[in-house]
C-alpha cells in the first residue's frame, strides 16, 4: 500500500557509507512515513464515517427504514358487476389462496413439485405452473392456487419457513356465479403481466400476490371503476421477509360497483337455450334502448379463467369449431340474409313505393336480362306478403328500381355498419355494401346481381347479431334507439323519429305475419294468448350451391339461421335478434327467439321448456362444459398444446379469425347466391357439440 | 510513581492495555446485541477467547530475546508446513479447505503465518551484514520467504489473507532500508500486474466483490448487497446512533455477518458516529503505541519486528474498515479485536504479545544504549 511513498527519502543508490546508524535512520524516516500512512487512513475512514452518518445519514435512514418496515399492500375488494335489478353478475368470494414469486424461489421445479403435493394438484396443472414460473419476470407473483379450504392452507402454512417465495394468504376471489353465461359479457380478471406492469408505471399493487386485473370484456373497460382503493399493512421484517410484527393497517376502500342494463337471469336463459347450438341471442329494451340480454354461446368459464387459463382448457375451447373464444354478439359477422327485408321495405315505403303495388314473382323475377331465382313461386306479391312469405323477387325488382344506395342509406339509418358507442373491447361494424364501397374494395363495377344478392342480405352484405337486433328495435319503434349497456349512460336516439308512424305500422302488422300470421315462422308464436311476436326469418348461406345444399353435409358449410324479432306486436317493448352460426337455417332461430320471449313474459313457462331440453342436451351449459373438460382433459390431457403466454395473444387471435370467418360469406358474393328455402326449419340435427368431424364419437 | 501499585503491574504499558481492554469489551457489548441481546453466543466467547489470548501475549512478552531468534526460522517452516497439510487435506477430501484439526483445536495456519513471516523477516534483515541491504540478497531471499507462503494461501484460495501476508512482509522490507526504487518499481510493477490479475488471478466472485465495490447499486440483491447493507447500517446510525440493542440492520439480518467481518457497522448503527470515533481512537493509540515502540528500540531485530506486527495489525483495520465504509472490496478480513472469531483474535494478540515482547527489551536496554 504504502510502497511508492517517499522516494526521496530512499538511500542513495552510490550513497558509499550505509552503516547500522544509516539504516536506523532509514527505518526512522521510513517508520514515520508508515506512521503517518496509518494516521492518514484513520483521518480518512474517521472522515468518511462522518460523511456517511452525517451528510447522508438522511438518506441512510430512510433506506433502513423501508428495510425494516415492510409496507404489503392489501389488494381492494373489486366492485361487483350488477345486473339492472342488482344481482350480481361478478362478485367477491373470501377465500384462501397460494402464490409464488418466482425471483424468490430457490428450486422453482421442486418448490412446485412439494405445493403441487400438498395440495393435490393434477400433473397438467403442476406442469403448466412450471412453464408460468420459467417464463415469468422475477417479482411478478404467479398463482398456484386458490380456493383452498382451511386444512389445505394450514398444512402449507406450516412448512413455509423451508419455502422461501411461496405466499399463501387470505384474500378474495372474483366470482361469476351464472359462469359460462356471462363469459364473452364481462370478461374475466387475472395476475396483470409485465406489460400491463409497466404501462401502470409500475404501480406495486399490480404485483401483489392475489391481485387481478380485468383481462378482457366489461371487467377490463372498467378496469378503473372496480379496482378501488388498496389497504396498506406496516409491519417489520426480517431480511428473509418473516414479519416480526405488525405496526399499522388501512383498510381497502372496495371498488365501485358497475350497474349494467343487462337482465342477469335473462342473459342466462338466453344463454342456456343457444344450447347445443353455436350462436347468440340479443335482447334490448325498446323504451330505454337497455340492452337486456347479449349471450354468446358456447363460451368459456371466467371463473377457471381467473386462475389462469389452462393448456388444456384452452387446447379445448381451442379445438372446437364453435369458437368458444369469440364473443359473437360483438364480433361474430353474418349475412343478415332474409332478416333485412322489413327494413328493405321500409326503404322503398320511404322512397314513395305504395305498398300495394305487386309484382309477380315467377319463382323468380327477370333483371335487366338475366332471370334471378326465388326461393319459391309467390304469385302475385304485394310488400305484406314480401315480408311474411319472404318473396326475393320483389326485394330484386325494388331494389333495382330505387337504386341500392337508397336501400344501403336506410341500412345505415337502422344501425347497419354503425359502431355503437358501447362500453366494450372491441366491436365489429360489419358491411352495407355499395357500388362505391365495391369499387374502392375490389376494383370492380357494381353488377345488377350484386343488387339482387343485397336486396334480400346476401353477397357482401355483413352484420353483427347486435346491429340486428338495433335494427329491429329502430323498426319496431321507428325511433333512432341507441342501445345502451350501464344504467348511468342516459337513453339516447329516442327524440329522434327515422320513420313515419304508418310506415311503422305497415311493417310491424307484416312481420306479426311472420310469426302469427301465414309466414315463414308459424312454430314461433308464443304460448300467451295476450301477447304476440312479431319477427322476421332469415337464412344466410355462407358457401355455394355447389358446396353444400346449407342443410346437411359438414358443419361449417351449413346456413346461418337469424331471427329477429319485437313484442308485443301492439306496443313493442323488447326487440331483439338470434343468430345460430350454421344452424342450417333459420328454424335453428326462432324458436330461441320465441323461448326467449316467452321467459321474458312468464319465466316459468320458458324454463319449462328449457328443462325439457337441457334433459336431451346433459345438463346446463355449465354442466356440459365441465362435463367436457372433464373428458376431454381425461382423453388428450398429456398431449396439448400449451396457450400463448399472454392473455393477449389468445384474444387477438381469436378476433384475427372471427375477421377472417367473417370474409369468408363474402368470397361467395362474386355471383348470384341462389336463395334458400327460408322459412323451412332445416331440421337438421345441432352440431356434434363442435367436436370435429374428424375424430367422432370422443365425446357426446 | 506511587508505589501503592506493585512494580510489575505498573511495568505494563497501560497506555495501550486500557483503551485496548476497553475496546475489546465495548466489541463484546456489540457482539452482544449482535445475538440479539444475549451473552451467547458470542459474547461470552470473545470475552473467554480474550482472556485466555492474554495469558498467551503475556507469555510471549516475557520471551527472551535469544529464544525468539533462535526459534524464528523453526517456527517458519512448522507453519509452512502446515500451510502444505492444508493444502494436502483439501485435495485429498476434493475441496478447498483452510483449517487443520489438530485433534484438540482448529488452526488456521496462513493466520499463524502473519506474525511469523513478520518475525522471519525482521530476523533475516538483522542477520544481513549491512553492506549488503542493497544487494539482490537483501531482495530476493526476502521475496522467497514471502512468496512460498502467499502462493499456497492464495492455493486455498484465500486472496485476504495473503495480501496481509505480503503487506507484513513487504513493511518489513520498507523499514530494512532497501532502496527505494526498488518500491517504486515493484509499485509500478503492481499497478500494471493488477489488471492482468484481476482478469486471470482471481475467481469470478472475487472479480464480482472488486466491480461492485465501485457500483453497490447496481446489483443491490447480488454481490453489492453486504456493501449497500454495510453503508446503510452506518449511515442510518447518524451522530449518537439508534441505541444499544436497538440497531435494525442488524437484529433483522440485512447486515451480512453482523457478528465478524461486518460488526463495525453493527457496532456503528447502534452507536453512531460517536462509537466509530472511539474505536478508531483507540486503534490510532494502540498502532501509536506500537510504533513508538519500534522506534525506541536500539535493536534492529526488534525494531523490524515490532514495525511488522504494527503493520499487520493495521492493515486488518485499514482493511476491515474501507469494506464496511464501501472503500475496498468485500474481502474476508475481520475487525481486531471487535469481530467474533479466534483466528483472527489470535493473531491479533500474537501481534500485541510481541510488542510487548519489545518493550520490555526496550526497558531491559534502554534507549542509548548499545545498538546490536
Amino acid at each position: 500500500m504504502s510502497k511508492g511513498f517517499g522516494r526521496k527519502n530512499g538511500t542513495k543508490r552510490n550513497g558509499p557509507i550505509i552503516s547500522a546508524s544509516t539504516l536506523k535512520n532509514t527505518f526512522d524516516r521510513r517508520s514515520v512515513i508508515i506512521g503517518t500512512v496509518q494516521g492518514g487512513v484513520g483521518v480518512l475512514l474517521a472522515a468518511r464515517m462522518g460523511y456517511l452518518a452525517i451528510a447522508e445519514n438522511e438518506k441512510y435512514r430512510l433506506e433502513s427504514e423501508s428495510n425494516r418496515v415492510n409496507l404489503s399492500l392489501i389488494p381492494p375488494r373489486r366492485g361487483w358487476i350488477l345486473d339492472r335489478n342488482d344481482a350480481p353478475l361478478a362478485s367477491n368470494r373470501a377465500d384462501f389462496r397460494v402464490d409464488v414469486i418466482p425471483g424468490r424461489l430457490n428450486d422453482a421445479d421442486a418448490t412446485v413439485d412439494q405445493i403441487g403435493a400438498l395440495l393435490n394438484l393434477n400433473p397438467a396443472r403442476i406442469a403448466d405452473l412450471k412453464t408460468t414460473i420459467a417464463a415469468s419476470s422475477g417479482y411478478q407473483p404467479v398463482e398456484v392456487a386458490s380456493g383452498l379450504n382451511y386444512e389445505e392452507f394450514a398444512a402449507l402454512s406450516v412448512r413455509l419457513p423451508d419455502m422461501q417465495g411461496v405466499v399463501p394468504q387470505r384474500g378474495f376471489s372474483r366470482f361469476y356465479p351464472t359462469g359460462c353465461s356471462v363469459g364473452h359479457l364481462i370478461g374475466y380478471v387475472g395476475p396483470a403481466n409485465a406489460e400491463e406492469y409497466d404501462e401502470e408505471e409500475r404501480n406495486p399493487l399490480l404485483v401483489t400476490p392475489g391481485y387481478k386485473i380485468g383481462k378482457d370484456g366489461l371487467e377490463k373497460q372498467f378496469e378503473q371503476e372496480l379496482r378501488g382503493v388498496p389497504g396498506a399493512r406496516r409491519v417489520e421484517v426480517t431480511a428473509s421477509g418473516r414479519i416480526v410484527r405488525d405496526l399499522e393497517t388501512r383498510e381497502d376502500i372496495q371498488g365501485d360497483p358497475v350497474r349494467l342494463t343487462i337482465d342477469g337471469p335473462l342473459q342466462d336463459y338466453a344463454a342456456r337455450r343457444i344450447g347445443l347450438e353455436s350462436g347468440s341471442v340479443v335482447v334490448m329494451d325498446c323504451e330505454s334502448g337497455d340492452i337486456l340480454c347479449m349471450a354468446s354461446m358456447p363460451s368459456f368459464d371466467p371463473n377457471s379463467f381467473s386462475d389462469g387459463i389452462g393448456s388444456v382448457e384452452y387446447a379445448m375451447l381451442r379445438e372446437d369449431q364453435r369458437v368458444p373464444l369469440r364473443n359473437k354478439v360483438l364480433k361474430g359477422l353474418y349475412p343478415p340474409g332474409s332478416t333485412v327485408k322489413p327494413m328493405h321495405c321500409m326503404a322503398f315505403l320511404k322512397a314513395g313505393i305504395s305498398p300495394d303495388e305487386t309484382i309477380a314473382c315467377a319463382g323468380g323475377r327477370r333483371i335487366g336480362n338475366r332471370f334471378f331465382n326465388c326461393w319459391s313461386n309467390h304469385g302475385t306479391v304485394d310488400m305484406a306478403k314480401a315480408i311474411y312469405q319472404s318473396c326475393d323477387s320483389y326485394f330484386y325488382h325494388f331494389a333495382q328500381q330505387i337504386g341500392f344506395d337508397a336501400v344501403a342509406d336506410m341500412a345505415r339509418t337502422t344501425g347497419m355498419g354503425e359502431e355503437f358507442p358501447l362500453p366494450v373491447i372491441s366491436q365489429f361494424y360489419g358491411t352495407v355494401p355499395t357500388p362505391d364501397w365495391k369499387l374502392n374494395k375490389f376494383g370492380r363495377d357494381w353488377e345488377p346481381f350484386d343488387t339482387v344478392n343485397a336486396s334480400i342480405g346476401q353477397g357482401y352484405y355483413l352484420a353483427s347479431p347486435l346491429q340486428l337486433a338495433v335494427t329491429s328495435a329502430r323498426l319496431a319503434t321507428g325511433k333512432h334507439v341507441m342501445p345502451r349497456l350501464t344504467m348511468n349512460t342516459p337513453p339516447k336516439g329516442f327524440d329522434q323519429v327515422d320513420f313515419p308512424d304508418d310506415h311503422v305500422a305497415y311493417v310491424r302488422q307484416a312481420m306479426s305475419d311472420v310469426v302469427n300470421g301465414p309466414g315463414t315462422a308459424g312454430r314461433g308464436r308464443l304460448p300467451f294468448p295476450d301477447i304476440q311476436m312479431a319477427g322476421k326469418t332469415g337464412t344466410a348461406q355462407v358457401v355455394s350451391l355447389s358446396v353444400s345444399d346449407g342443410r346437411s353435409g359438414p358443419w361449417k358449410y351449413r346456413d346461418h339461421g337469424l331471427f329477429t324479432f319485437f313484442a308485443p306486436v301492439d306496443k313493442p317493448r323488447y326487440a331483439g335478434a338470434v343468430v345460430i352460426e350454421h344452424g342450417g337455417g333459420s328454424g335453428a332461430a326462432y324458436p330461441i327467439a320465441r323461448d326467449v320471449m316467452t321467459f321474458m313474459f312468464d319465466p316459468a313457462k320458458g324454463l319449462e321448456a328449457l328443462r325439457a331440453l337441457e334433459q336431451q342436451w346433459g345438463g346446463t351449459a355449465q354442466e356440459r362444459l365441465e362435463a367436457r373438460y372433464a373428458a376431454y382433459a381425461a382423453e388428450r390431457g398429456e398431449t396439448v398444446i400449451a396457450p400463448p403466454r399472454r392473455d393477449e395473444d389468445i384474444f387477438d387471435r381469436v378476433e384475427a379469425e372471427a375477421r377472417l370467418a367473417a370474409e369468408q360469406s363474402q368470397e361467395i358474393a362474386d355471383e348470384f347466391v341462389a336463395p334458400r328455402a327460408d322459412p323451412t326449419s332445416a331440421g337438421s340435427p345441432p352440431p356434434d357439440a363442435g367436436i370435429p368431424a374428424a375424430d367422432t364419437g370422443a365425446n357426446e | 510513581m506511587s508505589s501503592v501499585v506493585p512494580a510489575p503491574i505498573a511495568r505494563q504499558p497501560w497506555g495501550m492495555l486500557i483503551p485496548l481492554l476497553l475496546l475489546v469489551a465495548f466489541g463484546a457489548a456489540v457482539l452482544y446485541s449482535a445475538a440479539g441481546g444475549s451473552m451467547q453466543p458470542f459474547a461470552t466467547s470473545h470475552l473467554i477467547r480474550f482472556s485466555v489470548f492474554l495469558v498467551m501475549a503475556a507469555i510471549i512478552a516475557s520471551l527472551p530475546r535469544e529464544f525468539v531468534r533462535l526459534m524464528t526460522y523453526p517456527a517458519y517452516i512448522v507453519v509452512l508446513l502446515m500451510l502444505v497439510a492444508v493444502e494436502a487435506m483439501g485435495a485429498l477430501r476434493g475441496g478447498s479447505q483452510r483449517w487443520l484439526d489438530l485433534g484438540f483445536m482448529v488452526l488456521q495456519p496462513s493466520e499463524l503465518m502473519k506474525p511469523v513471516i513478520v518475525v522471519t523477516l525482521a530476523q533475516f534483515y538483522s542477520t544481513l551484514p549491512v553492506g549488503l541491504i542493497t544487494s539482490w540478497r537483501a531482495l530476493l531471499v526476502p521475496a522467497a520467504l514471502i512468496a512460498l507462503p502467499v502462493a499456497f494461501v492464495l492455493l486455498q484460495p484465500d486472496l485476504g489473507t495473503s495480501l496481509a501476508i505480503a503487506f507484513g512482509g513487504a513493511v518489513v522490507m520498507l523499514l530494512a532500508g532497501l532502496p527505494m526504487r526498488w518500491f517504486v518499481i515493484g509499485g509500478v510493477g503492481a499497478v500494471v500486474a493488477a489488471p492482468l490479475a484481476f482478469f486471470f488471478g482471481l475467481k469470478e466472485y472475487q472479480q464480482q466483490r472488486v466491480l461492485t465495490m465501485f457500483d453497490p447499486e447496481a446489483d443491490a440483491l447480488g454481490a453489492g448487497y453486504h456493501i449497500t447493507q454495510s453503508k446503510i447500517a452506518i449511515g442510518s446510525g447518524g451522530l449518537f446512533g439508534k441505541g444499544f440493542n436497538n440497531g435494525s440492520q442488524s437484529h433483522l439480518n440485512y447486515l451480512p455477518e453482523p457478528h465478524t467481518d461486518f460488526v463495525f457497522a453493527t457496532m456503528a448503527e447502534e452507536w453512531g458516529l460517536a462509537g466509530g470515533l472511539f474505536v478508531i481512537a483507540v486503534f490510532s493509540i494502540i498502532l501509536r503505541w506500537g510504533l513508538k515502540v519500534a522506534r525506541e528500540s536500539r535493536d534492529r531485530f526488534a525494531s523490524l519486528l515490532a514495525a511488522g506486527m504494527v503493520a499487520t495489525i493495521f492493515f486488518y483495520i485499514a482493511v476491515n474498515l474501507l469494506m464496511v465504509m464501501g472503500m475496498a472490496p468485500v474481502v474476508g478480513i475481520p475487525l481486531p479485536f471487535m469481530s467474533h472469531g479466534g483466528s483472527s483474535m489470535l493473531t491479533n494478540m500474537i501481534c500485541i504479545g510481541a510488542l510487548m515482547m519489545v518493550n520490555r527489551w526496550n526497558r531491559n536496554a534502554p534507549r542509548g544504549g548499545l545498538a546490536s
